[in-house]
């Protein structure tokens, strides 16, 4: 299997992946499909099961929206995929400004973190300048930040406004920037396939994300119950082993052998679940279940930043671990 | 409408949509095509693009914003946006001489537009919007037919503070709630501190 899979060129694979990720999808769909239609049959309306179908249903429409764009993505171009991820890293970002609340001397802030540090992040990864683009905003923005907010006279909850502006560009422009980042990683004998590192990365944390959910569904002992119920040292224990045990599967398409796939799957999945949990801790404070428009829609629609969070904090982690272990 | 306008008012939809999300919540009451008065707390000049750019395609060419006409007639590229792309009624700040203010909103009404108004008469500075002028009551006296609907514009003034000049993308919403009617003997105060309740009711939905 492995060696077949060496033996396509990277088109080939690429397109082999994508073709087998919409299988899947269809597949997936048609049993929502024939779900949907025995609830109808049945007319009884079960408003257990009723839910569980449209969370299941929700899950299903934004993996089909997620895998289009990366196909577009992949369609497109490394130019594209950067671009494309700046603009989630925009809308993520302005989510979370909403709902943290600033005040009239941030402003300047506000613009310098959008239009400033945003476009700049983006352009370094864009250059490939890794060195700077690690250091960019840890270092020099965390100091720019509070030096515009300070000129902004207004001392009021001063340190408040600032860390949680500081948070948002870190987890919205820094951590969604190292995905990217992947794309422009150079493996010897791996040139032209980085996509399938980015595919890598989100599949092993989504599956991770998705088992862990729905293994909580049926355990009840969640570790912090007041920050989230999905969180449970045995639920989180199988997304990780779910996530790890796809990571060795995929080996054959990136440069791993399955054992380091192994290994930096589970480093990808730790990093992306803790992250997702320390974002819903954040969402309890604000007293609100989802980010998106007010935490309070009409149409039910849940923010971006909710389902790309874990991605948020899985990427810098992934990135680091890939560069280092492999001298890159 | 001519092309320039039209372009215009694409433009102004796209950006408002990228920076605020400008979302319309239609809550008591659905956006339907009848002669309406909304009034709203005011808290920035963006206000006006907000609820226009909220509320759908169809109700935003019958639906005419109030501007301030010593703000939105200072300078040509203001006046031009107001008229060409918002299609808006100007009104008096200030009382000048024997005139009445309102006669242009009444003149809008009479020819059977919906007007978008903010009875503070002024940008507010705190939480609390201000308390109303009288130039709704007057209204609704007058046009006992027009359906009066609440409206709650959250989050404005965080996108451009006063003073400013480069907006920021914050999540803005636009909730609409249940009409108020004007009781057949019920004096001005009432109505007005009745509305403005009805107004501030919204927020916390």
């Amino acid at each position: 299997m492995t060696s077949f899979l060496r033996s396509l060129s990277p088109e080939q694979q690429v397109s082999l992946v994508f073709v087998v990720l919409f299988g899947l999808l269809m597949l997936a769909s048609g049993v929502s499909v024939l779900l949907s239609l025995r609830e109808r049959r049945r007319g009884e309306v079960d408003d257990v099961r009723h839910e569980r179908l449209q969370d299941y249903q929700a899950l299903l429409r934004s993996s089909w929206l997620m895998a289009l764009v990366f196909w577009v993505g992949w369609a497109a171009g490394e130019g594209f995929a950067i671009v494309l991820f700046g603009f989630v890293s925009f809308f993520t970002l302005r989510e979370f400004i909403s709902l943290s609340p600033t005040r009239r001397g941030d402003h300047r802030s506000l613009v310098l973190a959008f239009f400033i540090v945003l476009p700049l992040q983006y352009a370094l990864v864009w250059n490939r300048e890794f060195n700077l683009f690690t250091v960019f905003i840890p270092v020099y923005v965390f100091l720019a930040i509070p030096v515009v907010s300070a000129l902004g006279n207004d001392p009021q909850r001063f340190l408040e406004r600032n860390a949680k502006l500081q948070w948002g560009i870190m987890v919205c422009v820094y951590g969604m920037s190292h995905v990217p980042a992947l794309l422009l990683l150079q493996f010897p004998r791996f040139e032209g396939k980085m996509a399938f590192l980015v595919f890598f990365l989100v599949l092993v944390v989504q599956t991770c994300m998705l088992v862990q959910h729905v293994v909580a569904r049926r355990l009840d002992r969640p570790v912090a119950p007041a920050i989230s119920q999905s969180f449970q040292w045995r639920s989180w224990g199988a997304g990780l082993l779910a996530g790890g045990l796809l990571g060795a599967a995929l080996a054959g398409f990136t440069p791993f052998k399955p054992l380091p796939a192994l290994a930096m799957a589970l480093i990808a999945c730790a990093a992306g679940s803790l992250g997702h949990l320390v974002m819903k801790a954040i969402k309890r404070d604000r007293g609100i279940t989802h980010w998106g428009s007010a935490g309070r829609s009409v149409t039910g629609a849940s923010g971006l930043l909710d389902r790309v969070d874990a991605l948020c904090f899985a990427a810098p982690v992934f990135f680091h671990s890939v560069r280092w272990n492999f001298n890159l | 409408m001519n092309w320039r306008a039209q372009a215009m008012g694409m433009f102004l939809l796209g950006l408002v949509r990228a920076l605020t999300g400008a979302q319309a919540r239609w809550y008591g009451c659905p956006p339907k095509a009848e002669q309406r008065i909304y009034f709203a707390n005011h808290q920035s000049h963006a206000d006006l693009v907000l609820i226009w750019a909220a509320l759908p395609t169809e109700l935003r060419s019958i639906t005419r914003p109030i501007a301030a006409k010593d703000y939105w007639t200072a300078s040509n590229f203001k006046r031009w946006i107001t008229t060409a792309v918002f299609n808006a009624v100007y009104v008096e700040r200030e009382r000048k001489g024997d005139e009445d203010p309102l006669q242009p909103l009444i003149d809008a009404l009479g020819s059977g537009d919906s007007l978008i108004i903010f009875p503070e008469g002024t940008r507010g500075h705190g939480e609390e919007p201000q308390p109303f002028k009288s130039g709704l009551y007057n209204l609704a006296r007058r046009f006992p037919d027009v359906v009066l609907v609440p409206t709650w514009i959250h989050n404005v003034q965080r996108v451009i503070p006063k003073g400013e000049v480069i907006p920021v993308p914050v999540l803005c919403s636009v909730t609409f709630g249940e009409p108020v009617k004007l009781g057949a003997d019920e004096d001005r105060a009432d109505f007005l501190r009745r509305s403005r309740e009805a107004v501030v009711a919204l927020r916390d939905i």
